[in-house]
């Protein structure tokens, strides 16, 4: 059974169905409703790499829906210390389960693993490779705020060298029209062959240093965390996180339906000031995580999601 | 005209390989690939940039008592997709064999990025690499999606 690897394994309406079923799910997503379309159904989480709202957001869909989760557990305690392969893993898993989320250290891990299973793989991010259930749940907060995917103005800033989360999105919002503006310091710039590869699918791509004279006109700025071990010396570290923060006082010439995401983490290039505004929209989208995910998980194994979720709901 | 003019430069062959057609100025990468030359004993004789009807320049390589194998040829098949090969016996052409670059590279080279999951050499799937277009070369790992380049794949071929 195919699973998502990259976002290429799903086309413009797949991704809208997708999140169109993600928006009936919210009220099960938020606990108001049950309904259990996944009971009866197991999902692994093989997580080979530390996380936090991945797996926590997978098993939460998972459990919301009904369903089961068996965990990996900490590595450390498993048999791949002892140098048991990824296939050989897999194949055990594909047999106690029904679907698998994965993250690995290695690029190009998820598609080895769904080379290797019957059941459906779901890519939690591999190496600096891919994390397309990120980015389903970031088309799906954009698309909440702004009612439509449809020729967007977004500003991805910070790390956009090291960052799968950036990587990907920026490939599904070429899709839909988007113009994309890539603010970032010279040593994380976005790798130029992924640049390379969005112009030639027609992206308008604009790269820049300057992210405060970028947001003004945006109708999303998606921050990323810029990570002290990337740069040489901290002097050179301290000058270009500085210049990648944003405070509540940065936003007052900004549109009003303009919204802030952040695959959190955050360290400080979001200021508490921002929470409090309009604009902070991170702690909504880390919530989408888990109703995407439903939506998605139900995709893959062939679910279909109610039109009427509220009358084939059951109160809890 | 040009054609057997350029195949005189050398001289016939008994036995071995002759492969024709290499684009111009590819016949050391071509050696490389196949691991044909340097510590290898057979005699080779090669031609560079010699004209070409069909090609403009092209490069030959004429290799002694050696004939390719299908996993050669499909080595071949990244660096000279167009190049002929012959089979030579007793000074006559016995064999025309066909290269073939399709859309996938299976078990000839392993992808050349370093974080790649295809580098630890205990999984067991097939080496894949996707042939996304022709002229120019661009190949990407079937696993990590990495554009692979040509001088570093002949470093990792299997």
């Amino acid at each position: 059974m195919a699973g998502l690897i990259t976002m290429d394994d799903l086309t413009n309406e797949q991704i809208i169905n997708i999140l169109d079923d993600a928006t009936r799910l919210l009220p099960v997503a938020k606990g108001e409703l049950f309904l259990p379309l996944l009971q009866g159904r197991i999902l692994g989480n093989l997580f080979f790499e530390p996380s936090t709202r991945t797996r926590m957001s997978f098993e939460t869909a998972m459990k919301r829906l009904g369903g089961e989760v068996v965990n990996l557990g900490d590595i450390k305690n498993s048999s791949v210390v002892k140098g048991e392969t990824l296939f050989d893993t897999i194949q055990m898993v594909d047999g106690y389960t029904d679907i698998i989320a994965m993250r690995h250290p290695r690029q190009g891990a998820a598609q080895y693993a769904q080379d290797s299973a019957n059941v459906p793989i779901m890519n939690g991010g591999d190496g600096a490779g891919h994390h397309p259930t990120q980015t389903m749940l970031d088309l799906f907060t954009i698309r909440q705020a702004h009612g439509t995917l449809e020729g967007l103005k977004v500003v991805l800033a910070g790390d956009l060298r090291y960052g799968r989360t950036v990587h990907s999105l920026s490939h599904a919002l070429t899709r839909f029209g988007c113009e994309l503006i890539f603010a970032s310091p010279e040593l994380l710039k976005m790798p130029a062959e992924i640049v390379s590869d969005l112009r030639e699918h027609g992206a308008n791509v604009v790269e820049t240093e300057d992210l405060l004279g970028s947001i003004n006109d945006a109708d999303v700025v998606y921050m990323t965390r810029i990570q002290k071990e990337r740069f040489a010396d901290e002097d050179e570290y301290a000058r270009c996180a500085g210049a990648y923060k944003l405070h509540a006082d940065n936003l007052a010439d900004v549109k009003s339906e303009m919204i802030i995401m952040h695959p959190l983490p955050r360290v400080d290039e979001i200021h508490a000031s921002v929470d409090s505004t309009r604009h902070a929209c991170y702690f909504n989208q880390a919530f989408n995580g888990v109703v995407a995910r439903m939506a998605l998980i139900c995709y893959l194994l062939g679910i279909t999601v109610p039109i009427d979720v509220e009358s084939e709901g059951g109160a809890l | 005209m040009a054609n057997e003019h350029s195949m005189r430069r050398v001289t016939a062959i008994r036995n071995g390989t002759v492969i024709d057609h290499i684009p111009s100025g590819q016949a050391l990468r071509v050696l490389e690939m196949l691991g044909i030359g340097g510590k290898s004993s057979v005699p080779v004789s090669l031609v560079m940039n010699v004209p070409s009807k069909k090609m403009g320049a092209k490069d030959i390589i004429k290799v002694e008592d050696r004939e390719l194998t299908q996993t050669e040829l499909d080595r071949l098949a990244l660096v000279a997709p167009d190049a002929h090969v012959a089979i030579i016996r007793a000074y006559s052409v016995a064999e025309k064999l066909t290269i073939n670059l399709g859309t996938e590279v299976l078990n000839v080279v392993r992808c050349t990025f370093s974080n790649c999951i295809t580098t630890n050499l205990r999984e067991p799937l097939p080496h894949r690499l996707k042939v996304i277009s022709r002229d120019p070369l661009h190949i990407r790992c079937h696993y990590c999606g990495r554009p692979q380049d040509l001088d570093e794949l002949i470093k990792n071929v299997l």
